[in-house]
């Protein structure tokens, strides 16, 4: 490192050879191409094969084109580039599809007449009938375990921000992060089992219950984090008028973080209006209309999707049915995500920044 | 290997905000420039479009010329990662990488290139310890963690992180702003040995560190809040600190306003 | 604070003394203070009730399976709760847990830290902004969904792949093929493994995210390419977090029912091809054998559903315990 050494160097230090701005995109064409081209001439039928020659020619061709322009370490840098968009792409289309299969297949029988009738005289196997049963049912289990876990929720979260100090905040807090990671199956057999000890028959309410576990640690979550937004001034200029800590939290603290807290439980909604497992053990289904959720079996859409996939030993007319019904859980979940996101875009400027 | 700098017509944007308007100036081999003036001027952002950092915001953008020995840095087909490591930097918070040892953090900018020798790297790394005027403090514990150390023994470590690739010109952003008094006057010493060897240039709140340490001195200021920040003068330190030549950098110096 | 001092001092007190002021000030003198502190604080020993009857439940239930079970719980290779004496283990379900999850993890990971990484760090800011949306929304569709889409798009699409892995990696036992329909433990991993994506994707992004930018210019200023940025300044930093991320998503993958339900059809034996159908999962074992189930077979399916629950417990709680310590971590580092 002397400066005798420095001097040698050639004038162009700063200078590097660069591949051409169009060059990934012409590789990435060439890879295709030649993807394409090797299926075609190996008589290759899935997608999924092309794509994948398609994605490591690209990679491959990326790294021996850049090492012999640019040198080893760009074309380490531009083997990065390239894996990461690859990685991208390969997330990307499982999920297009998904999107694609729902909507395509799901309008197919998806009408008013679907919508508003139930499976009453209709086989599994059978075209005809809707989903009018599911969505009463989801509609008050869903319902139900909401009235249940979103106070139990919201109260805790208040008592873990404004009150909790030393070990049962702690306890608190531990156990809701492992509550939000217990699976739903597991929330059911917890009822089962109790409702085996007392001997009861399925029935809707029980299926609120489990579904109100799996809420409540995503409603505790979401509200503490808006309840740490509420800043302390605004408490402190409240208690300082002499108002009680109660009538604080009900009245200043609350009311400024409502939006917040009402996108976590609309969010939380939306999470369990999709859980199949608990209802399947609980609720077990019903091909008719029951509007009582406190007694007898209960239909839900989720579990409706997974008796017509199930029960309908590959009936077409089955499997349109469960896409329209998937479309219309999809469409349900998307629109709560969307309105909740929305709530917590409109409130945000009056709780932070 | 310390190099020139010559900088004509240069202007830096964030997004459609100017930042810095027309700034041209010549920095000397071999001596140290700072750059004062109130916050917000812009001398930050001028500096950082001496390595091409400037770029590295979202929306950053710059036009002018940079000449590095009569190379335009900003020319077509420069690689922006190669004048990154001929005009290293030293940032206004200590910045060691916190998962690296004392020795690893030296060594980085070396391992970039890859083709060194154990015992080559260990010189290299003991050299800029040396240079950095740490390495009588931390000899005996160099796989320990960098972030360990206090803050002035971290920026130089720092600092013997950038001079360990042995750049041509080494840039300064507040160096000593996060510092105490006691590690300042250890980094304005180290300054004064390393202006042998390097280009430096420093930006500077601290009026008394740019008269102790400087060659010269340009003043930047900005005619209102949202303006772009401008070159006023710059001459040498002493001349500037005693009889400068625009009343601005006189009101400046002597707390009139800033 | 107990009852008794509250009925000694009226709370509307005119001229409240310094004694009175100390306690208003911990709050819980006046009645609301206490009711509504009583209803919080109730709120969160209830949640403690809850877990603790969870595991009390299950465990009472699961007892009562393994004492009349006349096979070894832990190694038995059959399921028959049905049968006089009923005979029934979990090693099927272990094995085929773990295998799926594993495959689930292996695919999704890599992919996930390097979506990550590409909205981090590599997508056009325009671009970042919405695709992280859309994951956030992914993350929302039901599973049961998934497992529609697995069973019916996924499986007929995945013949091709099987014939090839067979075709060159056959010889490894891993990836032979015997021909039967891909309803086996590889698509099902590849299915949990788009199911964890938007999970790992999004906590992975929040760490990212979190690197302080003064590393990345650290690097960037001794002359890094931007790969050697994520590698010097921005992995390092994020390990520990990518780490629990993934064990979030493991915590996901072991515990999903529906989707292996739909797409799995299920033997209870092992199979050592990742390609043949066969073998099962706690939670698709639960939801598949359940309608048939009688009252023995109903408590051995908890006692299974126990396992399942401890598993996801230190899953999910060693994935808590390296955050919070990151949290420590990055804290003293601040």
């Amino acid at each position: 490192m002397s400066n005798a050494v420095i001097a040698d160097k050639p004038r162009s230090t700063l200078r590097g050879a660069r591949l051409p701005k169009w060059a990934p995109y012409a590789i990435a064409a060439g890879s295709l191409a030649v993807g394409i081209g090797i299926s075609l001439a190996a008589g290759l039928h899935s997608n999924i094969q092309w794509g994948l020659i398609a994605a490591v020619l690209f990679v491959v061709g990326t790294y021996v084109i850049a090492a012999r322009v640019e040198g080893p370490r760009q074309a380490k840098d531009r083997i990065a580039t390239s894996l990461v968009w690859v990685a991208f792409l390969l997330a990307v289309i499982p999920l297009v599809s998904l999107v694609w299969s729902t909507i395509s297949r799901g309008v197919k029988v998806l009408d008013i007449y679907f919508l508003t009738h139930s499976m009453g005289l209709i086989a599994d196997s059978e075209p005809g009938g809707g989903i009018y049963h599911a969505i009463i049912g989801s509609l008050e289990q869903v319902g139900l375990a909401t009235v249940i876990a979103a106070p139990i929720g919201v109260l805790t979260a208040i008592y873990l921000v404004e009150y909790g100090r030393g070990n049962l905040a702690r306890a608190v807090t531990f156990f809701v992060d492992v509550m939000t990671g217990i699976p739903s199956i597991v929330a059911g057999l917890f009822i089962l089992s109790i409702m085996l000890m007392f001997e009861m028959q399925p029935f809707g309410f029980a299926g609120s219950m489990a579904l109100a576990i799996l809420m409540m640690p995503v409603v505790v979550r979401s509200t503490e984090e808006m309840l740490k937004l509420v800043p302390n001034e605004l408490r402190e200029a409240s208690l300082a008028l002499g108002v009680p800590k109660w009538r604080t939290i009900l009245k200043v603290v609350l009311p400024t973080s409502l939006g917040g807290i009402t996108t976590g439980i609309m969010l939380a909604v939306a999470r369990i209006a999709g859980e199949t497992a608990p209802v399947l053990l609980l609720v077990w289904g019903n091909s008719l209309i029951n509007s009582n959720p406190f007694e007898g079996a209960q239909q839900s859409l989720p579990l409706y999707i997974y008796q017509q996939y199930a029960n309908s030993a590959g009936s077409g007319a089955a499997y349109d049915r469960a896409w329209a019904a998937s479309l219309t859980l999809i469409a349900f979940v998307m629109i709560l995500n969307l309105v909740a996101r929305g709530i917590a875009r409109w409130k945000a400027p009056k709780t932070g920044r | 290997m310390a190099k020139r700098i010559d900088v004509s017509g240069l202007t830096a944007y964030y997004g459609s905000h100017k930042a810095i308007d027309d700034i041209s100036m010549t920095v000397e081999p071999r001596s140290v420039t700072a750059f004062i003036g109130p916050s917000g001027c812009g001398k930050s952002t001028f500096l950082r479009t001496l390595n091409r950092m400037h770029e590295v915001t979202p929306g950053g953008r710059v036009e002018g010329k940079v000449l590095l020995d009569d190379e335009d840095l900003y020319g077509h087909g420069i690689d922006p990662v190669s004048v990154r490591r001929e005009v290293g930097m030293v940032f206004q918070r200590p910045n060691p990488f916190p998962t690296m040892s004392i020795f690893d953090n030296v060594a980085a900018g070396l391992r970039l290139n890859g083709s060194y020798k154990k015992s080559e790297l260990a010189d290299v790394v003991e050299k800029s310890l040396k240079g950095a005027n740490l390495w009588n403090e931390v000899k005996d514990r160099l796989n320990k963690p960098g972030s360990g150390l206090s803050g002035g023994q971290q920026q130089r470590l720092c600092i013997a992180r950038a001079i360990a690739v042995e750049p041509n010109v080494l840039l300064m952003d507040e160096p000593c702003s996060a510092l105490d008094p006691i590690s300042t006057l250890a980094i304005e010493d180290l300054i004064g040995e390393l202006k042998e060897r390097f280009t430096i240039v420093i930006v500077t709140h601290n009026m008394q560190q740019a008269a102790r340490v400087s060659d010269r001195t340009a003043f930047f200021n900005l005619s209102a809040v949202g303006q772009p920040g401008k070159l006023i003068e710059i001459d040498e330190t002493e001349r500037i600190f005693s009889n400068p030549s625009v009343q601005a950098t006189e009101d400046y110096i002597s707390g009139r306003f800033g | 604070m107990d009852t008794k001092e509250i009925t000694d001092t009226p709370p509307p007190a005119p001229q409240p003394t310094p004694a009175e002021q100390k306690r208003a000030a911990r709050g819980a003198t006046r009645p609301g203070d206490r009711i509504f502190l009583g209803l919080s604080r109730g709120s969160g020993i209830l949640l403690l009730v809850i877990m603790a009857a969870i595991a009390g439940f299950l465990t009472y239930r699961a007892s009562i399976a393994i004492s009349k079970d006349e096979a070894n719980f832990f190694t038995a290779f059959e399921w028959n709760t049905g049968v006089v004496p009923p005979r029934f283990g979990i090693a099927v379900l272990v094995f085929g847990t773990i295998v799926s999850s594993i495959v689930a993890m292996v695919i999704a990971v890599p992919i996930a830290v390097a979506i990550a990484l590409f909205l981090t760090h590599y997508a056009p800011r325009r671009l970042s902004g919405p695709i992280a949306y859309v994951i956030d929304l992914l993350a929302a569709v039901p599973s049961i969904v998934y497992g529609l889409w697995g069973a019916l798009v996924l499986v007929p699409n995945m013949n091709g792949l099987y014939g090839w892995l067979d075709d060159y990696l056959g010889w490894t036992g891993i990836f032979s093929w015997q021909g039967g329909a891909p309803r086996s433990m590889l698509t099902v991993g590849i299915l949990l493994a788009i199911m964890i994506l938007p999970i790992i994707t999004n906590v992975s992004r929040e760490v990212f995210r979190q690197v302080p930018q003064m590393h990345e210019e650290a690097a960037l200023a001794l002359g890094a390419t931007r790969w050697e940025v994520i590698r010097m300044a921005v992995i390092p930093f994020g390990r520990s977090g990518v780490i629990s991320a993934s064990m979030l998503g493991l915590g996901r993958a072991l515990g999903e029912t529906m989707a292996v339900a739909t797409v799995l059809s299920p033997t209870f034996d092992i199979q050592a091809s990742l390609l043949d159908p066969g073998g099962g999962t706690f939670a698709q074992n639960i939801a598949s054998k359940f309608s048939e189930a009688g009252d023995i077979g109903r408590d051995a399916l908890i006692a299974s559903g126990l396992v399942l629950f401890v598993i996801t417990l230190l899953v999910n709680g060693g994935a808590r315990a390296i955050i919070a310590r990151r949290k420590e971590y990055s804290g003293a580092n601040a």
